[in-house]
């Protein structure tokens, strides 16, 4: 194939007539599709959706919070929004969010797969969303629920509102998120192109690897929890009730042995989808491909290990709380040695601030920020003082909402071409990102300095001295918000007015982009060779395609 | 106090207790590391992203892909800062895990949504007054669902747990007010579960628990009253506005007839008030069960009368 400037043009880098968004038209193609890519899509639209619900429900909550006292709801109505914006922001986007969108659509490309191993599984897995969504959303038409999204004992047995409902939903996500993870793992092990060994992966199919053991292994520990919570609610089995000789606190142990680990589902895939794209913009290859591949593994195992520092003042034991603090800074070592690594990786590049990087660049920031903070909050008698105030609302949205939702950005910026076989506008792209950070920071670092000052969270009411920050933050999500919309908007304009993207618009290594944009529904005509995908010296800029081509041999 | 040592970082809450200094030490050498590595990332990211942009360095330059002993170095590095933290950390914790020996001990309740402390002489007040210069030890439990004793002044905190006690220790070295919060979420009112620490001179103390203690005298029998119906218990069971609870609402009870669970009828007077404080279960109004417990040997007569003539003001149909 190769030409005689050595420049090779594969058959598929050309648009071609059909693939897999119009192969089989109608809706019931697509709602029963067994296609990754299509699921990767179905997923991402009801991820979208749920996104933007609990977002209202933030701007609700945010908007309340403008004064002390009642501003537009009721202390009862306020106990609901935070419940409902932290319960379907972890449960219904952020958990599920990088690997059932952004990953479905790429890990069977990535490895030169036609599709994942268990394509009716990875089918339930987004119907049982469904499922379970639809519970969550009827627990709140039929009443809200007002626990928080921890639903701790006992107040979650005594409340009146829709907490069997919720929990149930829930409990169904939990399996929706096991056949995702279960159908990852036996993908990476049976279905890597011939040749393809575990370390010629790009290290986003590692950080969904190791997703995938925390997702099969921790989450039936929330099923069985939430099913006890449940069956003490209707049948008063007395394992949680301490009107009934139950124990409280043990439910929170039970909880956290999940929600823990939980968090590195969350973050490990934004870890991942970062080593691309940290790679890709800065024209280099990932500064120490090992470490980053099994810090991977090291924190989804490390994981495990530290729950109850969510409990140094929860009545655990004063040793107890030695032990799991001395446990959680285990954790920040390979959190560390990525951040490290990311670093060294731009060192001598050739930076393009394309919008995926923009993304990846704010997340080496803010994430460092939130790990930082995490060492306040691991270290104990620090943590006694900041322990459920807003230090903590600020530190876990720098993780999650500065790590993970910024690293899905930039992930769905970075494959929006291959999805959708469309360019964004980037100048809107990077207009948007601008006001996502400087509104981020202006609502979340002001809660840093509510928090130290002892205001505690989940609070309807606050005292005067905290007012100033509470309107600052406020008008922050308000930026946030713009900036949500304005990128649904561009993107969405994309769609019908975005130029046609080339097979490779950035110059990645990685087999996703050796096919065309959109991929054919068989993913490869033919598959391409093996090679180191952090290799990117043959991929140079070519006018003629738009975008990178491979370079077989300097002549 | 302690802390002045360390008067520039001022966004954080005045150092009140004796352990305050002790946190604050903690935060100071976490914030250190931590905005040395936050500058650090940044400040290698920026110049990174400004030497090696695109348009100055249009190709890559050469650049190892990996190497061992930076590798090792930037494990073992951070690896021995969190040891130094952990320790720092662990070290404060266990003195607050370790109360001193000879504490003042007082009773602290929470319940939905107030803060009750409880004196050894067994007077109840809905804030925490306490002498200064001395180890006040609390011992605490919640009547419904979690709670947490929040002082930030103080840097302590405890989860108030329902069937079980929980402890916390301080000393105040100044005279002085303090906000306490609930830091766990416990329901609608939980922004409104604040109570006041009032730290008194050692010398006055006594001289105000005395004084407090002897309400009844101060007061007007309705007002003291209506401060041993919230102090003692009764509101957990027995709304003033006509919500039925646990018990019977007591929203305009006095003079009215009630109906029994063994079909007769009473007048609610003085004395079946009396007797339904000392006998509970004697004459039960119907519909509900026989659980309060008795008040016999808790209330003496002047607290039962306070308590007769408080129900006598409350107005509201049944």
């Amino acid at each position: 194939m190769s030409g005689p400037a050595g420049v090779v043009r594969p058959a598929e880098v050309a648009r071609p007539q059909r693939h897999y968004l119009n192969e089989t038209p109608g809706l019931r193609a697509w709602l029963f599709t067994l296609d990754h890519k299509r699921i990767g899509v179905l997923y991402l639209v009801s991820l979208v959706v749920s996104f933007a619900l609990g977002g209202v429900f933030a701007i609700l909550l945010r908007t309340e919070l403008w004064t002390p006292g009642p501003t537009i709801m009721s202390a009862d109505a306020y106990n609901q929004a935070f419940t409902l914006h932290g319960a379907i922001m972890i449960f219904l986007f952020i958990i599920p969010g990088i690997p059932a969108a952004l990953g479905n659509f790429a890990l069977p490309l990535m490895i030169g797969a036609r599709d994942v191993a268990f394509p009716r599984l990875n089918l339930a897995s987004w119907w049982l969303y469904v499922l379970g969504a639809s519970l969550a959303v009827g627990a709140i038409v039929l009443g809200g629920v007002d626990t928080g999204w921890t639903f701790y004992t006992p107040y979650s047995i005594s409340t009146g509102t829709q907490v069997v409902l919720i929990t149930l939903g829930a409990f169904i996500l939990g399996f929706s998120s096991i056949f995702t993870g279960l159908n990852f793992l036996v993908t990476v092990h049976k279905l890597r192109a011939p040749g393809m060994g575990f370390f010629d992966l790009p290290l986003f199919v590692w950080a969904l690897y190791a997703t995938g053991l925390i997702q099969i292994l921790a989450t039936p520990v929330l099923g069985i929890t939430l099913l006890l919570l449940i069956a003490e609610r209707t049948l008063g089995i007395g394992i949680f009730d301490p009107a009934l000789g139950g124990d409280p606190v043990l439910f929170q142990h039970f909880f956290w042995f999940y929600s823990h680990p939980a968090v590195y589902i969350m973050i490990l895939p934004a870890m991942g989808v970062e080593s691309e794209l940290i790679s890709t913009f800065s024209r280099k290859h990932i500064f120490g491909y090992k470490f980053v591949a099994f810090s991977s593994v090291a924190i989804a195992l490390f994981g495990f290990l530290v729950w109850g520092h969510h409990m140094f003042v929860a009545g655990q034991s004063a040793l107890a709380s030695t032990i799991f603090s001395a446990l959680t800074f285990s954790v920040g070592i390979p959190s560390a040695i990525k951040v490290f690594n990311w670093l060294a990786t731009m060192y001598r590049g050739s930076i393009r601030l394309r919008t995926p990087m923009l993304y990846g660049l704010s997340f080496l920031f803010l994430f460092t920020i939130g790990g930082l903070t995490g060492l306040f909050l691991g270290a104990l008698a620090a943590d006694v003082h900041l322990h459920d105030t807003y230090f903590v609302v600020a530190h876990f949205h720098y993780t999650m909402m500065g790590g993970v939702v910024m690293a899905f950005l930039g992930g769905l910026h970075y494959w929006w071409p291959k999805m959708f076989g469309r360019m964004y506008d980037e100048r809107m792209g990077r207009g948007a990102w601008l006001l996502l950070f400087l509104g981020f920071n202006l609502t979340f670092f002001t809660q840093f300095i509510l928090g130290s000052l002892g205001m505690p969270r989940r609070y309807y009411n606050y005292l005067e001295v905290f007012r100033p920050y509470h309107r600052a933050s406020t008008v922050g999500a308000y930026l946030m918000a713009a900036a949500f919309v304005w990128i649904a908007f561009y993107l969405l304009q994309a769609l019908w007015r975005g130029r046609e993207a080339p097979a490779n618009p950035w110059g990645a290594g990685s087999f996703e982009w050796q096919t065309s944009s959109p991929p054919p529904v068989d993913n490869f005509r033919d598959l391409p060779e093996v090679r180191d995908p952090y290799d990117l010296t043959a991929w140079v800029y070519d006018d003629a395609a738009g975008g990178y081509v491979r370079r077989e041999a300097r002549t | 106090m302690r802390g002045a040592a360390l008067p520039a970082l001022t966004w954080l809450p005045p150092q009140a207790s004796t352990v305050a200094a002790e946190v604050d030490r903690v935060l100071y050498v976490v914030l250190g590391i931590s905005a040395f590595f936050l500058l650090l990332v940044t400040v290698l990211g920026a110049i990174f992203v400004w030497r090696y942009r695109e348009r100055r360095q249009p190709q890559p330059g050469a650049a190892p892909s990996g190497n061992l002993p930076l590798e090792i170095a930037w494990t073992v590095v951070p690896l021995l800062l969190v040891v130094w933290i952990f320790w720092v950390g662990f070290e404060v914790f266990v003195d607050m895990a370790t109360p001193p020996r000879d504490a003042y001990e007082i009773l602290v309740t929470g319940q939905k949504w107030t803060w009750l402390f409880t004196y050894p002489n067994g007077y109840v007040d809905q804030n925490l007054h306490v002498p200064a210069d001395r180890t006040v030890r609390l011992v605490m439990s919640s009547e419904d669902v979690i709670h947490s004793f929040f002082v930030p002044d103080f840097r302590v905190k405890q989860d108030v747990i329902p069937g079980r006690y929980t402890k916390l220790w301080f000393v105040a070295p100044q005279p002085g007010e303090h906000q306490v919060f609930c830091a766990e979420y416990c329901g609608t009112s939980h922004s409104d579960m604040l109570a006041k620490v009032v730290v008194h001179r050692p010398e006055d103390f006594d001289a105000w628990l005395r004084e407090a203690s002897d309400f009844l005298n101060r007061m007007g029998p309705a007002e003291a009253g209506a401060l041993l119906f919230r102090t003692r218990g009764c509101a957990q069971c027995h709304s003033v506005d006509g919500t039925p609870g646990t018990g019977p609402s007591l929203a305009g009870i006095f003079g009215h007839a009630q109906r029994l669970a063994d079909g007769t009828t009473v007048v609610a007077d003085e004395d079946y008030l009396r007797e339904s404080l000392l006998e509970p279960t004697a004459k039960v109004v119907a519909g509900y069960e026989p659980v309060m417990p008795t008040y016999r040997g808790r209330l003496n007569d002047r607290e039962i009368t306070a308590l007769v003539e408080y129900l006598k003001t409350l107005g509201g149909s049944r």
